[in-house]
């Protein structure tokens, strides 16, 4: 019956962060298909450092999108990143679970 | 994703309040609905949808491709009596996704012998509830037939609007329970609320088959809840 939220919560953390200053980007699984790791609705924060908190897969596609961030980070403008067996990147960054991913990367603003 | 959007989504996820953000994939527009709020016409059946069931979803409306993101506080379930019942309902109701609490006044009942696995408060519910309110996403069984026990929670579920609030005891215990109500001021809309005879109908006759009985009739109530009015349970 607390009322404690999760110290590693993604959101709280994109809040946090910005409010220190840092530049902040949110992924979130949009879409899944297949066995996919992470359900829909799954956050990963990301700071312009490179520093991250979440989850939207199981550790596998986590490095692509935290490099993406960077981008998404300058530009501000959000992109769709799409992961799976079926992506010429799998060889590189697929889902070891043979699922696909696709995950809404944006940044947050002031 | 603006700043405001993500404070005012946390500060709802922080009061253990249902939201709901509504992203426009092309312009990167999000917006933060509270449940309980208007939502906007041409997007109130997905959001409905989507608090009801818990379940995200990505919809095309007007042309418009959007990603619907739900936050459900984790629902809790507060039972009053550390009774039979209240045992087969410990060893179920959290696996089933439940946040569970016993509380039971009585310390000869409240033993952690009896409950190992879910929190035990033996203290009166008047006490407990005071520094730890009841809200929308908790489910409130009182299972002691006591009315010294029983009936100030009832009531603070009631007002409260908790998504469930059941009592177990007879037609006849709860005949004389509803009238103690409506002499506390209690209105006949929230005493119709209450459920009871406890459980769904299944013909349940041990305290297990009782519990599995009132946890059906608990889900039921949460996925079938009321997320547009005020209204709690149905």
């Amino acid at each position: 019956m607390t009322n404690e939220m999760n110290v590693l919560d993604p959101l709280q953390i994109a809040e946090a962060w910005y409010s220190e200053g840092r530049t902040v980007a949110l992924a979130t699984v949009i879409e899944t298909w297949g066995s996919a790791p992470r359900p829909v609705g799954s956050h990963l924060v990301i700071d312009g450092d490179g520093n991250f908190q979440g989850s939207v897969s199981g550790g596998c596609v986590e490095g692509a999108v935290i490099a993406e961030a960077a981008d998404v980070i300058d530009s501000g403008a959000a992109k769709i990143l799409e992961f799976g067996v079926a992506d010429e990147t799998a060889w590189r960054v697929g889902l070891s679970c043979g699922g696909r991913i696709r995950v809404y990367l944006e940044r947050v603003d002031g | 994703m603006k700043l405001e959007t993500l404070q005012a989504l946390n500060a709802s996820r922080a009061a253990r309040r249902a939201a709901v953000v509504v992203t426009d994939l092309q312009t990167g527009r999000a917006e933060a609905f509270v449940e309980g709020d208007r939502f906007p016409d041409e997007w109130s059946a997905v959001i409905s949808g989507a608090l009801r069931s818990g379940r995200p979803a990505l919809a095309m409306i007007e042309e418009r491709s959007l990603f619907i993101n739900v936050h459900l506080p984790p629902p809790r379930l507060v039972v009053i009596g550390a009774v039979h019942i209240s045992q087969a309902l410990s060893r179920f109701a959290p696996v089933a996704g439940f946040d569970m609490t016993i509380i039971d006044p009585r310390t000869a009942f409240a033993t952690t012998e009896r409950f190992r696995d879910v929190e035990l408060i033996a203290e009166w519910p008047d006490d407990v509830l005071a520094g730890r309110p009841l809200d929308r996403y908790t489910a409130l069984a009182a299972l002691t037939h006591d009315p010294k026990i029983d009936d100030y929670p009832i009531r603070a579920a009631l007002e409260a609007g908790c998504f469930y609030v059941g009592a177990l005891g007879s037609r006849k215990t709860h005949a004389s329970r509803t009238e103690r109500l409506q002499g506390a001021g209690v209105g006949q809309e929230a005493i119709e609320r209450i459920k009871a005879p406890i459980g769904l109908d299944i013909g349940a006759a041990s305290p297990v088959e009782i519990a599995v009985a009132i946890l059906a009739e608990i889900i039921a109530a949460l996925r079938n809840r009321d997320v547009d009015g005020q209204g709690g349970a149905r």
